[in-house]
């Protein structure tokens, strides 16, 4: 279920200004059926002075459709008409302690429906400017139309462009795939392919608030003596645990990344065997600082041990 | 006044006896069912028995034809998924436009992989049509999946003979069947189905747990791989208590298959009757003369679904909708659309999904409940008038965008 805040739930069921004003002398239809919320505003204003006397609204829609549209009559009443088109749909958002991110078009609706009363009123003709699209980035509320007006007004190409231009994609990064998808789309129409590293820019998750990751601190550079001490260092160090099993380890060669060992007595052959390497590798690679890996001498390639 | 939940297509109570069953399974038979000692023995035999409780309920030949999965969903993913895998050179998927999203929103992820899928439509009533259907069935088709009950509406679809026909044409044949397991009697040995899907959560087991029946000699190709689990056929270990709790919620469906079809049924019967008596302007959608006996779903014109389930919840009366809103998607149900509901109907469109817990003085504190809760969203919507719809309620109040 939606979290509606403790002031949506009370104007949704206990709605303020519910119904038509009687002697209304602006009205404002707005919403779409398909979308399954559509909102009729009316209103009363004085003449002389624009004031909104009276306000009431009827609305076909949801919990959070009709917290809005009580929410707006409350808000606009005593206000001028001027000063009533100075509501923005975040000040209704605002008004009701806020809405779910999936809800934020209920307030939209509202805003609306008052610019559409007020063109009604003053005899204009009211142009909506805005279309509705499926929602992708719920995190910041971003949908479907406004992510494609803004890929095709700035010629974006990559998901990143994308998240700086309109934050959707900015978030939880879940929506990355759907991002994708539209430009996949949007690069077609404009005769381009969609790569995800476009123009060279690094793709992935984008952080809004990068955490510092604190990098290993880098070994400090050993000399191939100083190395090849180190690794028996190492290795010595080890041997009185696999002494204790009845078995033992010995350096035979060292040829770059790859640490040639012998292992002896109980170890040798044993199921065993590879976890002990897997142990050593993990020791050494702690040690040194580097990735190293060491491997049986006896899988050692002929040419090289004969070499 | 205790709450009252119709919403069981949604999910359901996992019985009490269920959970009694499967406790043990946390505790002291906490062995691997893999492991040869007495630890995982023990568990071992009791996914047995499990097993072959749900090979009763399906009347399935041989309990090996039975794959203990995650949920209904990854069991409709492994069925088509690997039917798709198994005959690479067949192309095309058919399956209808009321699927549940586990199916559909699949076949539109193939579809952009280069597959083609056949969506076939339904009437007025949510009813297929079987000539489209056999129109279809070709050399291309890899596999037909097909819901066995639509859980919106509950419509029944005729799966069995689906099957014979795609089977006498050598296609392999899948059906969801996680609203009708447990309702509907079935006997896949003397049946065509090739696949059949179940979720554990919807017959009174716990979540996290599903089946796919995969008839033997079927090909298949898993989807996960690894461990030897279910004969190599779903790596993974056991969710050994999922199984044991959907083995006995097996067991427990099959005595209460009689009380669903009569009393749950004459329940369900009574809910309808009673609304439809109180609300005007409120109708049944699907086909009321063949569906499952737990379901209804009722239009409520010219009103909003969530806003309906919203005062509902405030009198403890739970219920699920198919308007856009409660899905937080821009359109209504896709079921109701498919059927030609029309917007101001399938928006306000709820679905009463009984179970057998339900009493008849629930069903009457429903009947009470609702028709107020309709009367006052209807005062408040623009397509209402004093006493009923405005005239030409479209035109009436056609709002500026579309």
């Amino acid at each position: 279920m939606w979290d509606y805040s403790e002031t949506v739930k009370e104007h949704f069921y206990n709605p303020k200004n519910a119904g038509a004003v009687g002697d209304a002398n602006a009205v404002g239809d707005v919403g779409s059926i398909s979308c399954g919320d559509a909102l009729r505003l009316t209103l009363k204003v004085e003449p002389e002075t624009e004031i909104i006397l009276d306000a009431g609204f009827q609305t076909f829609g949801c919990g959070s459709a009709i917290a809005s549209s009580s929410a707006l009559t409350e808000m606009v009443k005593g206000k001028t008409l001027d000063q009533a088109l100075e509501i923005s749909n975040q000040d209704i958002a605002d008004f009701l302690d806020g809405l779910p991110p999936e809800k934020m078009h209920c307030s939209v609706m509202g805003r609306e429906a008052l610019q559409a009363a007020v063109a009604n009123y003053r005899g204009e003709v009211w142009e909506d400017d805005h279309e509705e699209g499926a929602l992708i980035c719920k995190c910041f509320a971003i949908d479907d139309v406004m992510i494609r007006d803004t890929i095709r007004a700035n010629n974006l190409s990559t998901v990143e462009e994308v998240t700086n231009y309109t934050k959707a994609g900015g978030g939880c990064s879940s929506c990355h795939e759907g991002i994708e998808n539209i430009l996949t789309e949007e690069l077609a129409a404009r005769g381009e392919s969609f790569t995800p590293n476009a123009v060279g820019k690094k793709e992935g998750v984008v952080r809004l608030n990068p955490k510092k990751e604190e990098a290993a601190p880098a070994a400090a550079k050993l000399n191939p003596v100083q190395r090849i001490l180190k690794i028996q260092q190492v290795l010595e160090g080890l041997r009185p645990a696999l002494q204790a099993d009845g078995g033992d380890v010995e350096l035979m060669d060292i040829e770059g990344k790859n640490i040639y060992v012998k292992l002896v007595g109980a170890c040798n052959g044993c199921q065993m065997a590879a976890m002990t390497l897997v142990g050593v590798q993990q020791k050494l690679i702690e040690e040194l600082g580097e990735f190293v890996k060491v491997i049986p001498h006896t899988e050692r390639p002929v040419e090289i041990a004969g070499a | 006044m205790a709450d009252i939940y119709l919403d069981n297509n949604a999910t359901t109570m996992c019985d009490p006896e269920v959970v009694q069953e499967l406790m043990p399974f946390f505790s002291e038979q906490f062995g691997n069912p893999s492991s040869l000692h007495n630890f995982g023995n023990k568990v071992g035999f009791a996914i047995k028995k499990a097993r072959q409780s749900v090979q009763n309920i399906l009347g399935a030949e041989h309990d090996s034809e039975i794959i203990f999965t995650s949920c209904g969903s990854e069991s409709d993913s492994t069925a088509i998924l690997s039917a798709l895998k198994a005959q690479p050179e067949r192309k095309e998927i058919i399956t209808t436009v009321v699927e549940h999203p586990a199916v559909l929103n699949l076949c539109e992820f193939l579809e952009t992989e280069g597959y083609t899928v056949h969506k076939l439509k339904v009437d007025g009533k949510g009813n297929l049509d079987l000539d489209e259907y056999a129109s279809l069935l070709t050399d291309n088709v890899a596999v037909v999946s097909v819901m066995w009950a639509n859980n919106e509406t509950g419509t029944i679809f005729p799966v069995l003979e689906m099957a014979e026909m795609a089977d006498s044409k050598g296609i392999m044949f899948h059906t969801d069947a996680v609203q009708a397991v447990g309702k509907i009697p079935m006997n896949l040995a003397d049946s065509k189905i090739h696949m059949l899907s179940i979720s554990g959560h919807k017959l009174h087991a716990p979540k996290g747990v599903g089946v796919l029946y995969l008839r033997r000699g079927v090909r298949f190709r898993p989807l996960l791989r690894g461990g030897h689990q279910e004969r190599g056929r779903r790596a993974g270990t056991e969710n050994t208590t999922g199984i044991v709790g959907l083995g006995k919620a097996c067991e427990l469906a099959m005595e209460h298959m009689e009380y669903e079809n009569t009393e749950v049924a004459k329940l369900r019967d009574r809910l309808q009757e009673g609304i439809l008596a109180a609300v005007p302007h409120s109708f049944v959608t699907g086909n009321p003369d063949n569906r499952l006996p737990n379901t209804v779903n009722i239009a409520f014109e010219y009103i909003e679904g969530e806003a309906i389930l919203l005062l509902m919840n405030k009198q403890g009366i739970a219920a699920s909708s198919g308007s856009a809103c409660t899905s937080g998607s821009l359109e209504p149900s896709h079921v109701m659309r498919a059927m030609g509901i029309p917007y101001t109907a399938a928006h306000g469109t709820v679905r009463f999904s009984l179970s057998r817990y339900n009493t008849p003085e629930e069903i009457e504190r429903v009947i009470e409940a609702v028709p107020p809760i309709v009367a006052q969203l209807r005062k408040l919507s623009p397509y209402w008038g004093e006493n009923g719809p405005v005239e030409n309620p479209e035109e009436a109040f056609a709002p500026v965008y579309a």
